[in-house]
């Protein structure tokens, strides 16, 4: 299923999807809805218009793969997934409840569509180099995405994996950095500087993009570009907000495992509905 | 001809698995000389990478590539392999259910001039608290590619604690393994020697020669896995010779004789005594110094075993 981009069902379906993660965290009360928020767009414009996936074929082997490697954001994910039909959309309603399927964390032996497990910070990106050379081993025409976290830059894993994958050509892998300027503790400016962080990329030899994170028109133009990169890989900087939509959450540095009442759910999910309105 | 090390025979094995399966991939991060797979990427090109000085973004790799159907062994040191890198291996390997094998060469003081940065006596206690990982450490070149052989055809992740150089032989061409079933190298009634790797079972095997000279009546058993521990063998030994000495190359606390006295204090309560290194970091020095200076020898491994009677 593919939306027409610029017809405002991208957009349409970014709100859907940003509800249905208010709702899954607002249920249980707590959960990281900030750097969930912050990829909607990314997620929206990778599974409904450039992804190869097939929710009746999850395991179909030259799929394209995509590697959540800040793996906190898995309810994000998660609403996507139900949303395309891997599982149920009641599902959501279990997040990190015990037994669950969806955990916090992604967890690929739970979760129908889950690549890759993740969830210690630095760890995806090399795990998605490893998808990407099996990918290229196998001859497939596909390929690796993955995604990775402003504050997760800072482990030298990412670094290694930064060197390897131009070392390697790897033109079959593209990543993107949620850039919402937020670590855990506090600005990444403060935290943990990350300067230039396009510099760094094309230093290791990436091709590097920046754009509008809240915007999936330009997500899809810049991965089209990101697939005609031959060569190396390409990473995409993605200009975001930390808890994009949700009142009580954006742009707050508490929002990364935050705790927030029903009424703060119910309320954003209704100002989300709002704005539904405006595409109709 | 003089036997081939243990890690040319490791080399060979891998390849004659390459050479049937195309799905078979060498990861090294920069030790691919040393650790005897240069032969390997020479042959196999396609099936080879070499991470550079990058252990974590290797094992990262190793498990995507699982993730991709292939079946991965990542080579480095042990001490990089354990200390280093156990994060990622827990996380993107094991708790990922993948199917990466790990090799870990030169451990403990088999590391030699390397040192005390290098000499890992903690890796199969680092290891031993991953579920479902199999740990092993073959005595000799016949039992590592019957091993190997065993661990590439597992659904589990594997950790191969590997001698590297030199050569064993204690079994005969021929003789058959299996991970998880430690072998009995000598019968006995008056006590039962574990042991387990190349260093210490062909010592453990000499102090029983010298034990018998005595007239104690030893067991030596090569307990080649270290998980899972031969739960049934140690049962039968204890029952039949009332006492358990362990010998490794690692922490006496956290390794192979760790396990067996956990068992055995739950199950069958008999004097266990585990021998290894105690409370001590690692230092240079030639091999025959530092079996010398660990208690590594057959005969400091009588001593103990003729006490613990």
């Amino acid at each position: 299923m593919s939306l027409k981009k610029g017809s405002g069902e991208m957009e349409l379906k970014a709100l859907k999807i940003r509800k249905m993660i208010i709702k899954a965290i607002g249920d249980i009360g707590i959960g990281h809805i900030g750097g969930s928020l912050s990829i909607v767009e990314v997620l929206t414009a990778l599974y409904y218009e450039c992804m190869n996936v097939d929710p009746e074929n999850p395991g179909k082997e030259d799929r394209d793969r995509l590697v959540l490697s800040k793996g906190h954001a898995g309810p994000a994910l998660y609403a996507v997934l139900a949303d395309k039909g891997f599982f149920p959309v009641e599902w959501l309603a279990t997040l990190n409840q015990g037994g669950t399927n969806l955990p916090s964390h992604c967890d690929r032996k739970r979760t129908p569509g889950i690549d890759m497990s993740t969830g210690s910070l630095g760890q995806g990106l090399s795990a998605a180099i490893g998808i990407a050379l099996g990918c290229r081993m196998n001859k497939f025409n596909n390929y690796v995405y993955a995604i990775i976290g402003d504050g997760e830059s800072d482990e030298g894993q990412i670094w290694e994996a930064a060197m390897a994958a131009s070392h390697y050509g790897l033109d079959n892998l593209i990543a993107f950095t949620d850039y919402n300027k937020m670590n855990i503790d506090g600005y990444t400016r403060d935290i943990m500087n990350l300067d230039d962080l396009g510099a760094k990329w094309s230093a290791f030899n990436w091709h590097v993009q920046r754009v509008d994170g809240h915007r999936t028109d330009l997500i899809v133009d810049a991965v089209g570009r990101a697939q005609k990169a031959a060569g190396r890989p390409s990473m995409i900087i993605l200009d975001t907000i930390k808890g994009k939509g949700a009142a009580f959450a954006e742009e707050k540095l508490a929002s990364h495992n935050m705790a927030f009442s029903p009424d703060d759910r119910d309320s954003a999910i209704a100002a989300l509905t709002e704005k539904e309105k405006t595409y109709a | 001809m003089p036997d081939k090390d243990m890690r040319d025979v490791y080399c060979e094995t891998l390849m004659e698995l390459a050479r049937e399966n195309r799905d078979i991939v060498a990861l090294d991060a920069d030790l691919m000389g040393a650790d005897g797979l240069t032969a390997f990427f020479r042959e196999f090109p396609e099936q080879s990478i070499n991470t550079g000085v990058a252990e974590a973004n290797m094992i990262g790799i190793a498990s995507g590539l699982s993730s991709m159907g292939k079946i991965p062994f990542a080579n480095t040191f042990a001490c990089f392999a354990s200390r280093r890198i156990y994060d990622q291996f827990f996380i993107s390997s094991n708790y990922s259910g993948l199917n990466v094998n790990l090799t870990g060469t030169d451990p403990g003081i088999s590391c030699q001039y390397n040192g005390g940065t290098h000499m890992t006596f903690e890796d199969f206690g680092i290891m031993r608290n991953t579920p479902n990982l199999i740990i092993y450490e073959p005595s000799d070149i016949i039992s590592l590619k019957a091993l190997v052989m065993q661990a590439a055809a597992s659904p589990n992740c594997t950790y191969l604690r590997l001698h590297r150089k030199d050569s064993n032989r204690i079994y005969n061409d021929g003789e058959t393994f299996e991970l998880g079933k430690g072998k009995v190298l000598r019968d006995g009634t008056d006590l039962t020697i574990i042991a387990t790797g190349f260093i210490l079972v062909p010592e453990a095997l000499k102090a029983a020669g010298l034990l018998a000279e005595k007239g104690i009546n030893a067991a030596v058993i090569d307990m080649h896995t270290v998980k899972p521990i031969d739960e049934d063998l140690v049962l039968e030994y204890a029952k039949k010779t009332g006492a358990i000495l362990t010998c490794e190359n690692h922490q006496a606390a956290t390794g192979m004789g760790s396990a067996v006295a956990t068992f055995l204090a739950a199950n069958y309560p008999v004097k266990v005594v585990t021998h290894g290194i105690k409370e001590e970091f690692g230092e240079v020095g030639a091999l025959p110094y530092l079996k010398e200076r660990f208690g590594f020898t057959a005969e400091a491994i009588a001593e103990l075993a003729a006490n613990l009677k």
